[in-house]
């Protein structure tokens, strides 16, 4: 890995903050968060301290009350709500927990949905149905599972593609909520081997929330969002 | 892309959304097949009474007197005479006139007696008039004209020969036996009463009824056929049961009409065929009125129907609604999709609707016809029915603005995950 200093950050957060609307608490009174380009990292922290929601913002889906959301130069905090969806779409990968796939769809065409919602994104993906395949090859989904219906899949097999719909057309980031806590632990290793081996590939950067220590191994960095908070949260 | 989506969506719903979309065909049909009949009966009626100008009988309600007259639908209760026939005919300003007797039938299919000159003189369908099919008018005393729909019914060709029986009616108990006609014409289709209607001649109505001036025969009082045609030139009639009136100049018809109800000599009754429809109308109005109201309910609950549907799926979809909205898609998409949804199963639900209400309408028409004389086709729905199935369209959308609404401002609270 390069000098940290030495590259410019894709993403930097300074001195967020945010209350859901109806919450008398904030859940960020300031924060601040720096990430690499094509680095994994795993943001640790307990449930209910904001995971999902700090994922919220980074996403363009809620904004910010104050501070800065900088994504490669473009100011997120600046953009109006339709520009923040094209920037997610654009730029953006997402995996939830569960529930990933739209269950009517096929694996292809749940897939393809990542690159549905923005043009350049589709033209990155180049030949998409062709890549969609690819990928869901590369994320282990057999022919077999390809006539299926999502909802047919295994739980296993849903996250893998749901993984591989966050990764179609290279995002610059893949935001990850808790992706690994509804499976077992083999299935939790081959789903993380699987995700490495194409973020990678992609050149994508990984946010990775998760409360599973076990899994810090594999990351570039790894940060408590405890620490990330600057002002006086609570806990 | 958003078309692909909803379609899948729906697929995904098939049998709740077939059952919505079929409570919506319903409703549509209902509300079609009440408009269009409406229209085709209208137009059947409309199409059976062209040229003739005044109808003259015993005095009746006006509709009474047009729906026995044309139609073969209730009974005359009282004739006209003889001579005021006569009379009528000789007025300054009638062109034409002819009587018609009516009370035998042929296997339920109704025996005018007339003159030659009603073959001629009949107009239907805004100005056509009869012709043959087949041979041509009476030539003897027990001839008989026939109906297209009476030919085809009962398989009668030229030259068959049939037995009338007295009375109208499918049950007639007695039959003008020893009498018998010969088929001598056939008259071709003209979707109106005619072709359920057979055409005697006055004079054989007159001779078949000699002796049954109590309404039954009197033993040994009948005419043979041998006996009748001897004495065809004396068989005249002392009254018949409604004169047509063909007039020089229409501007006359309301003279001569006031003239016919002040008649000294007998009460009569002259109306006009066009405005005695209107009266018919006027009285079914109230029920065609009533039948739309209650058809535009039920489109109305065909909506909600859907509206139900639609925000059952609300709390399952939502996490669809989330997937989509990570991917990128806007809110406005969203709700787009939910609108399209609703756009989709409205149209379905109107296109199998009308195809319904048409099948129905074909169905229904042999019926029609048997009934009432009057031929109805599929017309293509006119200018407000296509109105009104827009309307339903975009009821449809305005409906799923509900759903669509609270899609939308669930999907930005929900931020990136579904709360549960
Ligand atoms: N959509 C929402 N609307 C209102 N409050 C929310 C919403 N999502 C999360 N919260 C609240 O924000 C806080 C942080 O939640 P969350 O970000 O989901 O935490 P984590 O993902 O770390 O478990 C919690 O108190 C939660 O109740
Ligand atoms: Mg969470």
């Amino acid at each position: 890995m390069t000098d940290a200093a030495s590259v410019a950050p894709l993403l930097e957060l300074a001195d967020l903050h945010y209350t859901w609307p109806g919450a008398s608490v904030p859940v960020f009174g300031g924060l601040d968060l720096r990430v690499d380009p094509g680095e994994a990292v795993f943001l640790a922290g307990a449930s209910g301290s904001g995971k999902s929601t700090l994922l919220a913002l980074i996403g363009g889906l809620i904004a910010p009350d104050a501070g800065r959301i900088d994504f490669a130069g473009t100011r997120l905090d600046a953009l109006k709500r339709a520009q923040r969806d094209r920037f997610r779409a654009e730029h953006l990968g997402v995996i939830f927990q569960q529930f990933n796939l739209l269950p009517w769809l096929d694996p292809v065409a749940n897939v393809l949905l990542g690159c549905r919602f923005s043009k350049r994104r589709g033209k990155r993906a180049g030949d998409r149905e062709a890549e969609a395949a690819r990928l869901l090859a590369a994320m282990g989904i057999d022919e077999a599972g390809f006539a299926r219906r999502a909802d047919q899949l295994s739980v296993g097999q849903q996250q893998r593609v749901a993984a591989a719909r966050a990764l179609i057309g290279r995002p610059d980031l893949v935001l990850a909520d808790e992706p690994t806590s509804a499976l077992d632990r083999d299935r939790r290793d081959d789903f993380l081997d699987l995700l490495f081996g194409e973020v990678r590939q992609a050149g994508s950067a990984l946010l990775f929330v998760s409360h599973d220590r076990e899994l810090v191994d594999r990351f570039d960095r790894v940060i408590e969002l405890s620490d990330l908070k600057t002002g006086s949260a609570p806990c | 892309m958003l078309t692909r989506l909803a379609r899948g969506s729906l697929t995904n719903r098939l049998f709740a959304v077939s059952l919505t979309i079929f409570t919506i065909a319903i409703s549509i049909a209902l509300l079609v097949l009440v408009e269009q009949m409406r229209n085709q009966v209208r137009e059947g009626f409309q199409r059976s009474v062209s040229g003739v100008d005044l109808i003259v009988g015993a005095p009746t309600a006006p509709v009474q007197l047009l729906l026995y007259s044309v139609f073969g639908l209730g009974d005359a209760t009282a004739n006209v005479t003889w001579t005021t026939y006569e009379e009528l005919s000789k007025a300054r300003t009638v062109d034409w006139a002819v009587p018609i007797s009516l009370g035998d039938s042929h296997q339920g299919y109704r025996v005018i007696g007339t003159t030659a000159e009603f073959f001629e003189r009949y107009r239907f369908a805004g100005g056509q008039t009869l012709s043959f099919a087949d041979g041509e008018t009476w030539t003897d005393l027990f001839d008989v004209v026939i109906g297209a729909q009476v030919a085809r019914q009962l398989d009668y060709e030229l030259g068959d020969r049939l037995e009338l029986a007295h009375g109208a009616g499918n049950v007639s108990l007695m039959t003008h036996a020893g009498q018998p006609f010969t088929v001598r014409g056939i008259l071709a289709p003209t979707g109106t009463p005619i072709d359920q209607s057979l055409y005697v001649s006055l004079e054989a109505h007159h001779a078949i009824h000699i002796g049954w001036e109590r309404g039954v025969p009197r033993p040994g009082s009948g005419l043979t056929p041998e006996e009748a045609r001897a004495a065809e030139a004396e068989l005249q009639p002392d009254a018949v049961t409604a004169i047509f009136l063909g007039l020089t100049t229409r501007a006359a018809v309301f003279g001569l009409q006031q003239r016919i109800n002040d008649y000294p000599n007998e009460a009569l009754l002259a109306v006009l065929p066009g405005i005695a429809l209107q009266q018919l109308w006027r009285i079914t109005g109230l029920a065609e009125r009533i039948l739309l109201v209650v058809a535009g309910l039920v489109v109305l609950a065909g909506l909600l129907g859907m509206l139900t549907a639609l925000l059952t799926t609300l709390n399952e979809r939502r996490r669809e609604m989330a997937i989509l909205r990570a991917c990128g898609a806007r809110p406005v998409q969203i709700a787009a999709l939910l609108l399209l949804e609703a756009f989709l199963i409205t149209l379905a639900g109107l296109v199998l609707g009308v195809l319904l209400a048409y099948g129905l309408q074909i169905a229904a028409a042999p019926w029609l016809l048997a009934q009432f004389g009057i031929a109805i086709g599929a017309a293509w729905p006119d200018a407000t029915l296509l109105l009104v199935l827009a309307g339903i369209g975009v009821a449809g959308v305005l409906v799923a603005l509900i759903p669509a609404a609270l899609v939308y401002r669930r999907t930005l609270a929900d931020g990136m995950q579904v709360r549960q």
